[in-house]
């Protein structure tokens, strides 16, 4: 007994699967990526099998290729906040984590949305802040205001100070709602904040919230992304696809954390896995290339070459060979998400040769390098891998990418978590009500307040 | 659709009412006002009495100054979209200000409460007129209410083009094709207006009622030619029936009388609670009609509505003392039918529009 309770905690978060070019829409078991009933269904299963959140994307305009709404991947999401707050009456202890693009959004505003979600939660709320340099997606607000990709982590950093200063303008013990001396409120203090993105000055508008602050997401690869989660945030969102790269990145970020004068332990690393379970490995093998070619049809394959070759690939046939011309080198083709590669013509000639070798076809070269970090196996063999990268410290956990809406969770939480159970590394029941509790995080107040150094 | 027979009957809430000392009186429970559990008793009485609005207001004003009066808020969005599960029948109206809110967030995020509440969403529009208003967001100084009703206006017009720019068969999941959507069936607004533009289409397909209903308060002129431009239901902040039914005149749609309340059993009780109310917090005059008496007399007032006006919408000076004598003791007396339908828009006889896009690529 004393072993399993040393033994590092695997926390695991429910992504939902809704507009992705993972998510099987072709599957007959594929439901609405809509109705509420998906959200319920996705939240009582991550609640069921005590998982530490439910996690929502956000998106704010269509993704355009060649100057048209792409129309092979699923489209179209609810406001992420908006199926938060519903999602909080209908769960207990699930954390309810959401993007939120701080670009687009005023810091005043979008602390005192995260703060009434705390509220109205009981303590569960978390936001994933990213930042968009994106002209194309500031065409939908009213100053169509986008940034210089170098102001990005500026304005992040600034809206974050802003609405920190907001979580924290009234005391802890402000609301003091005492009918007997007739005192409501007191100890409200006003934000003054003059920098680079923000004039703002005012109180804040909510006595503070259960967790003081929510929970912080932060999602971003680069040495300014790093430096960024390294310094604000509680948890990181990753993409590392082997476990050895997973080591490096989580000492990477918890070394960054100290020289921030925080604890490495402090920052949870969550990268999101995608998983496949079958009764036996060949199954499970199987049912995960079943999925792959579910997901990359014959279009999806051609969209994807037309982004890397930054032209349009009408007519091309993906059962062949790679295009044998060149990729154009700048080209603005996609709309809405990051260009796949800096330099197109290497990527095409590493292509080439890596479907040479294998005897890919076009469709199959997208199938094999548009695949993301999978556990495919047994429910024990994605078991022990899961816990394997967890005592390593490749990670804290995962955040589990289902590829069905919204039965997709529903076999990892029937198999998979009570064998993580047995082996003494996930919870059996919730400890706390909050996320904070469930992600073993202080309450913000209890340590010193964090600054940026860079 | 079924039609609501009967007198209109809206409520707004806010925290332990509108009246800044509300919550030092008995039942308030004042420490518990920011939880979710406080919305919920709240919402229950509603939903079972079959009310056809439950409002919650919004604004960015912190309120009072005085450390005796409630203040804080918690977002009006946040609130509706936590009762959506909890609730059935009741048509949940979250304010929504233009002045310094995205309207492509707040499109979404009604359209959102529609699909969580299944097609029971309302959206209030309101402006926000202070300089503290104006100071928290530092993009813009305060305006006169010609200007903010003005762009509050353009807001109504481009979240209704939203709404539409999905076209309701705009999903089609063709597997000869491989499409997910259909995009001729997805539509670019392409608005440009006096205080901003807009691209679109929106993120959110078309929600189940194609088109949440919009409600806007009428105070004053400004505000009375968005309401007859743009409203489906118009709330009346008068505070004469003259007035009202003055302002009533020009009104198509919906129209409801603001009626301010605080009942008791017995009328001189109301009266005392009404005048420790003031004393505790003086200066919160009425901003609309105010009836402080009896659940009896409610019954006559809303029965006899000025010429034109549909409904009320009762603001409860004090929660839940007086929401519970309007559940118990008023609604039972209005000789309401049961509503039968199922969405907001089938409580006030309104159609589902259809997408104004799909029209025109008809004609």
């Amino acid at each position: 007994m004393t072993q399993r309770a040393s033994k590092r905690q695997v926390h695991l978060g429910a992504h939902f699967p809704g507009v992705n070019n993972t998510t099987v829409w072709r599957d007959p078991r594929a439901g609405s990526q809509v109705d509420f009933s998906s959200f319920e269904h996705l939240a009582r299963t991550a609640e069921r099998g005590l998982m530490d959140f439910f996690f929502l994307a956000e998106g704010l305009r269509l993704r355009e290729q060649r100057g048209r709404i792409h129309d092979l991947d699923v489209v179209g999401r609810p406001d992420t906040l908006t199926v938060l707050n519903s999602l909080a009456s209908v769960t207990t202890h699930l954390g309810l984590a959401g993007t939120i693009n701080a670009t687009f959004n005023e810091a005043a505003e979008v602390a005192r949305q995260f703060a009434s979600l705390d509220h109205l939660s009981g303590g569960r709320a978390a936001w994933n802040v990213v930042t968009s340099s994106d002209a194309f997606t500031g065409e939908n607000f009213r100053r169509g205001g986008y940034l210089a990709h170098a102001d990005r982590y500026v304005r992040a950093r600034e809206v974050l100070d802003v609405a920190r200063e907001f979580w924290d303008s009234w005391a802890p013990d402000a609301l003091v709602a005492d009918p007997a001396t007739g005192v409501f409120a007191r100890g409200i203090t006003e934000v003054e904040h003059h920098g680079a993105q923000f004039d703002v000055r005012g109180p804040g508008l909510l006595p503070r919230s259960p967790q003081g602050h929510p929970v912080l997401f932060q999602a971003g690869d680069s040495d300014a992304g790093r430096e960024f989660g390294a310094t604000y945030a509680d948890a990181i969102f990753t993409m590392h696809g082997t476990l050895e790269a997973g080591v490096r990145f989580t000492a990477d970020m918890r070394a960054r954390a100290v020289r921030n004068g925080r604890s490495g332990d402090e920052l949870k690393i969550l990268p999101g896995a995608t998983f496949v379970l079958g009764d036996t490995l060949e199954e499970a093998k199987e049912n995960a290339r079943e999925i792959r070619f579910l997901q990359v049809g014959p279009e999806q394959a051609v969209a994807f070459l037309e982004q890397v070759w930054g032209r349009d690939l009408t007519g091309f046939d993906p059962s062949g060979p790679l295009p044998a011309f060149e990729p154009e080198v700048t080209s603005d083709i996609a709309q809405g998400r990051t260009r796949m590669t800096k330099d197109p013509r290497e990527t095409a000639r590493t292509w080439r040769e890596l479907a040479a070798a294998n005897g890919w076809t076009a469709r199959e070269l997208v199938v094999e390098v548009t695949g993301r970090q999978q556990f495919v196996g047994t429910p024990e063999q994605v078991a022990a891998e899961i816990d394997e990268y967890v005592q390593a410290d490749a990670c804290d956990g995962f955040i589990l990418v289902p590829h069905l809406t919204p039965a997709g969770l529903d076999e990892f939480v029937e198999k998979v978590v009570p064998l993580l159970q047995e082996r003494g590394s996930y919870r059996t029941e919730y400890a706390g009500q909050t996320l904070r509790d469930h992600l073993g995080l202080q309450h913000p107040h209890a340590v010193p307040s964090v600054r940026a150094t860079a | 659709m079924s039609t609501q027979i009967g007198v209109t009957i809206g409520v707004e809430l806010d925290a332990a009412g509108r009246h800044p000392a509300a919550w030092r009186l008995p039942g308030a429970r004042p420490a518990e006002l920011f939880t979710a559990a406080h919305w919920r008793r709240l919402a229950e009485t509603v939903d079972a009495a079959d009310l056809d609005l439950l409002v919650v207001p919004d604004s960015f004003r912190l309120g009072s100054s005085d450390d005796r009066d409630q203040r804080g808020r918690l977002d009006a969005v946040a609130v509706t979209a936590n009762l959506a599960p909890l609730t059935r029948r009741t048509g949940l109206v979250p304010v929504v200000t233009t002045t310094h809110t995205e309207p492509f967030h707040t499109q979404k995020a009604v359209a959102t409460l529609d699909f969580t509440s299944r097609g029971r969403a309302g959206w209030q529009v309101e402006v926000s007129t202070t300089p503290a208003e104006a100071d928290l967001f530092g993009r813009k100084a305060a305006a006169a209410p010609e200007v903010l009703w003005r762009e509050a206006a353009e807001t109504v017009e481009v979240v209704r083009r939203l709404w539409d720019s999905w076209e309701d068969d705009a999903v089609v999941k063709d597997l000869a094709t491989g499409r997910f959507v259909d995009r001729d069936k997805l539509h670019y607004v392409d608005f440009a207006g006096e205080n901003f533009s807009v691209k679109g289409p929106s993120i959110t397909p078309r929600s189940p009622q194609g088109q949440p209903l919009v409600i806007v308060p009428v105070r004053d002129e400004p505000s009375l030619a968005v309401a007859a431009a743009h409203a489906d239901v118009a709330r009346l902040e008068a505070h004469d029936v003259p007035t009202a039914t003055r302002w009533a005149a020009g009104l198509e749609g919906t129209v409801l009388l603001d009626v301010e309340v605080l009942l008791r059993r017995d009328a001189s009780e109301a009266q005392d609670v009404a005048a420790h109310l003031d004393e505790l917090s003086p200066g919160h005059g009425p901003r609309a009609l105010r009836h402080v008496g009896t659940p009896a007399s409610l019954v006559e007032l809303l029965r006899d509505l000025p010429q034109g006006v549909g409904g009320a919408v009762l603001v409860p000076l004090d929660l839940p003392a007086t929401l519970d004598l309007v559940a118990s003791d008023v609604v039972p007396h209005l000789g309401r039918e049961p509503f039968t339908g199922r969405t907001l828009r089938d409580r006030f006889g309104l159609p589902r529009p259809a997408s104004r896009y799909a029209v025109e690529a008809t004609r």
